[in-house]
């Protein structure tokens, strides 16, 4: 594709035509900034009157769905390694939404035994152990108390796990990344219930157990279930969904997500972990030194680029807007910047809505392409200071087989002819 | 007398702060440990919470061969669900891959007894007895060469079997 001279009037925030973040967002600027001339009218048939503008329309749903024109807006890109379909991943189309708020029904989930059709009316929630009164909280129950809703987002510890690989994996964006889901969870603290059946001082951890046929089992620091730790009965306003943990599912608000166990059954107070298989044998992040880090509780800031991405091709040079989302499980962005020539210079994206703790936030910044190569990232940075790194930095400090919270910088690589691919810059 | 008004008003701060608990919502009812004794199925590594029964590799190796080998392989090894076997010595090798088995990564055999037990087989999970849990314990013990094939494990000498990679594991800390 020929390269396509930018408008010479054009003020640049960053190489390769990244633009200002706030170009649209002052009076007067619009697209006839980047040199779009007012086309004449062409000789053209009458605008069509088309079928549903001349009979009476179909019938109204129950419960909406998406548009037929939309069926390629679902979840996919995991999949089972061992060959048990109910031992699975599947993973958010992040490449085909926006905003920040995940529909519930494209929630990423990471399944250790399918999704378990659980009857309400027959699901307990059993906390004991280190506590004065073990109790039995029914779903009716749990409803009676005060709620709370919070925007949190959802990322599992393996989410990127790949990008640790010698190449790039070309999975694309719901591939490499789709492991990372945002949602407004309405429930109950947990503090409360803790507190209800009076907590043992001596209690300094709980075990989460999930009702599924795998009983997934995580060990939680007091601290974290004491502080926001939420019992999650609805989803963007509805029940949660059945692969996202119906009719209940622990949260920790930044925490990992393996730990937040779904289909809650169990909390157990304990003087210390169990110890249990996802916190040993799983979810620990063995070093060059043959050592393993334990109980890695925190999502590090990480961003990504999900527009343009590898399952998007380009339309050929011209204005487009990188838009991409950011979160940290410490806190909250505060700043993301693009590059679109391989990190070696960088434009603030403009930051979309407040910035809340622990919720994801979409960046946006326009550019110029000028259908030359170029290569695209994104580096997010959070409340504390934290700069997401590049993954030779990560790579160095972690080595390659640390599995887990693959929060390095991503590169996509457009191509003169469109294409977008996966690279290591 | 100031001592006296301070104590009063401590008091009636208790006395508040009680009252307002009593307020709080209570819907949890009471559960008996019969209740609770079928669900409460974790094991800590001290041993607390393993049950009664116990078995050797050698009972181990039947109960393996007729609910673990189709997914796990003979002898822990080359199943599709991954190996329970060997591995021992690839950790920290430059430029090797890790190969993670429960005897060449787990730091505790009590983690895998209580894995086995809510999880396992994966077809039909929670419904080995007691005693077949600590055959296959012991199996995969015997297998990784933790333990002879006529060790007698129970609630007691499972926690004493030491795991090679006891200490390879650290607490994470913000920066690593």
């Amino acid at each position: 594709m020929p390269k396509q001279a930018a408008p010479e009037h054009l003020e640049f925030a960053a190489a390769n035509g990244l633009l200002d973040r706030r170009l649209f967002l002052r009076s007067g600027a619009g697209l006839a900034t980047l040199g779009y001339a007012l086309r004449e009218p062409a000789n053209a048939a009458p605008l069509p009157l088309e079928p549903w503008m001349t009979a009476p329309n179909g019938p109204v749903l129950p419960y909406d769905r998406p548009s037929r024109f939309e069926s390629k807006v679902v979840r996919g890109g995991g999949g089972s390694r061992t060959g048990f379909s109910g031992v699975t991943n599947i993973k958010t189309p992040l490449h085909l939404l926006t905003g920040t708020i995940t529909p519930a029904g494209l929630h990423h989930a990471r399944l250790h035994s399918g999704v378990p059709d659980i009857d309400p009316d027959k699901h307990e929630l059993l906390i004991h152990g280190l506590v004065k009164r073990p109790l039995i909280f029914t779903v009716e129950a749990l409803s009676r108390y005060p709620l709370e809703s919070h925007i949190y987002f959802h990322e599992c510890g393996g989410n990127s796990e790949i990008m640790y690989d010698e190449k790039p994996s070309q999975a694309g964006v719901m591939g490499v990344h789709g492991q990372i889901s945002c949602s407004e969870w309405t429930g109950v603290r947990l503090a409360m219930l803790m507190e209800e059946a009076g907590v043992d001082p001596k209690a300094k951890w709980i075990l989460a157990e999930g009702a599924d046929a795998s009983a997934m089992t995580r060990s939680v620091p007091m601290e974290k279930v004491m502080k926001d730790a939420l019992i999650a009965l609805y989803q963007n306003g509805e029940r949660v969904m059945p692969s996202n943990g119906y009719p209940m599912r622990l949260l920790l608000p930044g925490f990992e997500g393996n730990m937040q166990v779904k289909w809650l059954r169990r909390v157990k107070a304990l003087a210390g972990p169990t110890e249990s298989r996802d916190e040993t044998s799983k979810y620990t992040m063995t070093h060059p030194d043959g050592k393993s880090t334990q109980f890695n509780l925190y999502i590090e800031a990480k961003s990504v680029i999900t527009q343009p991405a590898p399952e998007l091709k380009m339309r050929g040079p011209g204005f487009y807007e990188i838009s991409g989302l950011a979160w940290s499980g410490y806190g909250k962005i505060v700043k993301v910047e693009v590059s679109a020539d391989g990190g070696k210079s960088w434009a603030p994206a403009r930051l979309e809505g407040p910035g809340s703790m622990l919720a994801m936030t979409r960046f946006r910044i326009p550019w110029q392409w000028d259908g030359g190569p170029a290569v695209l990232q994104s580096r997010a940075t959070d409340n504390t200071g934290y700069v997401q790194p590049t993954r030779a930095a990560l790579i160095a400090k972690r080595g390659p087989w640390a599995n887990y919270h693959a929060n390095m910088i991503t590169s996509w690589s457009i191509a003169s002819n469109g294409d977008v691919t996966h690279v290591y810059a | 007398m100031r001592s006296q008004f301070v104590a009063v008003a401590l008091m009636l701060a208790v006395t508040a702060s009680v009252a307002l608990a009593d307020q709080a919502p209570t819907f949890g009812r009471v559960a008996a440990p019969d209740e609770i004794s079928s669900w409460d199925i974790d094991v800590s590594p001290d041993g607390t919470g393993l049950p009664p029964g116990s078995a050797t590799a050698r009972t181990g190796e039947a109960v393996y061969a007729q609910k673990c080998v189709a997914c796990h392989g003979v002898k822990g090894v080359g199943g599709p669900a991954g190996d329970l076997a060997g591995g021992q010595g690839t950790l920290g090798v430059p430029g090797k891959r890790p190969v993670k088995t429960v005897g060449s990564f787990w730091p505790y055999a009590t983690s895998f007894f209580a894995y086995v037990r809510r999880a396992m087989p994966y077809d039909k999970p929670k419904s080995l007895t007691n005693d077949e849990l600590y055959a296959v314990t012991a199996y995969v013990l015997q297998l990784n060469g933790l333990i002879g094939a006529d060790e007698v494990m129970n609630a007691l000498t499972l926690p004493k079997v030491r795991m090679p990679n006891r200490d390879g594991f650290r607490p994470w800390v913000r920066g690593d």
